[in-house]
């Protein structure tokens, strides 16, 4: 797929809770085919903390606007600058970068997403959908406050909620969720993107039902398009980046997992 | 119209904007955003004798104004770059220098050779400076005698054009560029990335796997901007600069410092059309100062 390097436009900027917000941006040209599980890379301008681009997962894709659709959460100085983007402004973006999910072959699955790892699993439930496959969200939080608006997810399909501190859904995280534990076996796949340990329990638990697991992974990358070898994963074919070879990698690929 | 042609050591580079090994892939990552052809040169990435798995990650860190890396030379050797690589790169009308490393000086002899049967390679860039691998690399460039040893040894061996890459790692670069110079290089290229770290306090851990890695980026420049004029000032051979350089003023800078030529390096991570936008840069320059031949611009710093 061509990357493409392009000024996009800031159409809206809608902060959803205390940590969270949803940039759409708009290209005034046609979007290219962008599949689930691909990223951009933003330029942050200023600053001499925000030296390099910024990977973000893309959440949705509206080709009708030629809108692409960032779920973003304010961890450091530069998701805090994406943070004051107002609509009109300028956001220059490398995209759509990084291989995909995998859709084909599959009935039943179970889409799960940790924090602002959610964001992947919108876009993702969309094209399961449209291609004749059941999906299931299960989304955790830490607390409901920060936890996603559940909408979008319900107008798919069910959506399976867990919270650390309990309230909303059920309480705990979510391996402790019946879709990872007695309805797991019925599935065909396990997608999952979000904090570190959270896909590696949810991996640890696809393994020992013998369910297939994809995961987002998310390593440090200085350049997103394969260059600069810094976002290397041990697979079991040796080094892969992160960038182009991932950032969805099947656990069964990956060493220590 | 303006001459962007500038001549290192006997061969041509069609103008003096290149790109810095490592920062670069084999040039075909960057085809869907660049004409490869449009530049002066490419440096390939960093090739050795054996295939090489690179340090563990984490590998790189954001720092104010740059990066530090400890990527460790990850390549697939030689073999794979001259059966594999080369039969798709060979086609670009730009001048393609492989990046050539070792640990030891027989691998960069077998490694040189090899390179030399490339039709289409006109010169190797000898890496004795980088600081991320842990026997061999940066070792060779930080004493004058390793530094001579390795580039007289493969001076025996490579017939074309060698530029050895220089370490900023060193009390006094002038003593190194001119021992390599006797040593047969017929040009260098300077900066190799600045040993550093970096810490995250709250885990009281490094940032990198290897505790010490690269700096490069906007924080080297003014470093190695005094490292090529040094040179300049103490060689006869070409210096090819770079350090940081992030716009057409940046390349410039160097050029008027010394420099005949300019890699582009970890810039092109931010911007991977940075090439392209300094070389018309550059142009611009040339027209704005009444300027017709960039080589006017070498070593023309008023002091």
């Amino acid at each position: 797929m061509k990357k493409h390097v392009e000024l996009f436009k800031v159409t809206q900027n809608r902060r959803i809770n205390a940590e969270y917000m949803i940039l759409h941006v708009a290209s005034e040209n046609k979007l290219p085919e962008i599949l689930p599980g691909q990223f951009v890379e933003i330029k942050v301008e200023n600053g001499p903390n925000t030296f390099l681009r910024r990977p973000i997962s893309i959440h949705e894709v509206d080709h009708d606007k030629n809108e692409i659709i960032l779920l973003i959460q304010e961890v450091g100085e530069g998701t805090q600058l994406m943070a004051k983007l107002q609509p009109g402004d300028d956001l220059d973006m490398i995209y759509p970068l990084g291989n995909s999910f995998t859709t084909e072959g599959i009935k039943k699955a179970v889409l799960v997403g940790g924090g602002v790892g959610v964001a992947p699993m919108l876009i993702l439930g969309r094209e399961l959908k449209a291609k004749g496959v059941t999906p299931y969200f299960l989304l955790g939080a830490r607390n409901s406050e920060i936890l996603m608006d559940l909408d979008e997810y319900l107008k798919i399909n069910e959506v399976g909620v867990t919270t650390e501190d309990g309230s909303q859904g059920i309480k705990g995280f979510v391996t402790d969720h019946s879709l990872l534990n007695e309805q797991l076996a019925d599935m065909d796949m396990v997608y999952t993107c979000g904090p570190d340990p959270m896909m590696r329990a949810v991996a640890a638990k696809a393994k020992e039902a013998g369910v297939d697991c994809e995961v987002s992974l998310e390593n440090m990358m200085a350049c997103g398009f394969g260059a600069c070898l810094c976002c290397v994963v041990d697979t079991l074919g040796g080094n892969k980046c992160t960038c182009t070879e991932g950032p969805v990698f099947n656990t069964k690929e990956l060493k220590g997992w | 119209m303006v001459n962007l042609a500038v001549d290192i050591n006997g061969y041509t580079l069609k103008n003096p904007v290149m790109t810095a090994s490592g920062t670069f892939g084999f040039g075909e990552e960057y085809e869907d955003f660049i004409d490869i052809d449009a530049l002066g040169g490419i440096v390939v990435k960093g090739t050795t004798r054996e295939h090489r798995e690179g340090n563990p990650y984490p590998r790189m860190a954001e720092t104010p104004s740059g990066m530090l890396n400890a990527v460790g030379l990850q390549n697939k050797g030689v073999e794979h770059f001259a059966s594999n690589i080369y039969p798709r790169i060979k086609h670009y009308d730009t001048g393609i220098f492989v990046n050539v490393s070792g640990s030891t000086i027989e691998d960069y002899v077998a490694t040189a050779e090899r390179i030399n049967e490339l039709d289409h390679i006109p010169g190797i860039e000898l890496n004795i400076s980088c600081p991320n691998v842990k026997e061999g690399g940066m070792s060779f460039g930080v004493h004058c005698p390793s530094a001579i040893a390795v580039t007289e040894a493969v001076r025996k061996v490579y017939k074309k054009h060698m530029m050895v890459k220089l370490s900023p790692n060193v009390t006094d670069v002038t003593d190194i560029a001119k021992g390599v110079e006797g040593a047969g290089a017929d040009s260098v290229s300077l900066i190799n990335t600045l040993l550093g770290m970096a810490i995250d306090a709250e885990k009281r851990k490094p940032l990198l796997s290897t505790i010490t890695g690269g700096l490069s980026g906007p924080a080297v420049k003014p470093v190695a901007l005094r490292m090529v004029w040094q040179v300049y000032n103490a060689v006869k051979v070409p210096v090819i600069g770079m350090g940081g350089i992030m716009n057409a003023t940046d390349a410039i800078e160097f050029m008027l410092a010394g420099a005949t030529a300019i890699q582009v390096g970890t810039g092109n991570f931010v911007d991977p059309t940075m090439t392209i936008k300094i070389l018309d840069g550059i142009k611009d320059y040339m027209e704005r100062h009444k300027i017709n031949d960039v080589n006017e611009l070498i070593g023309g710093m008023h002091v």
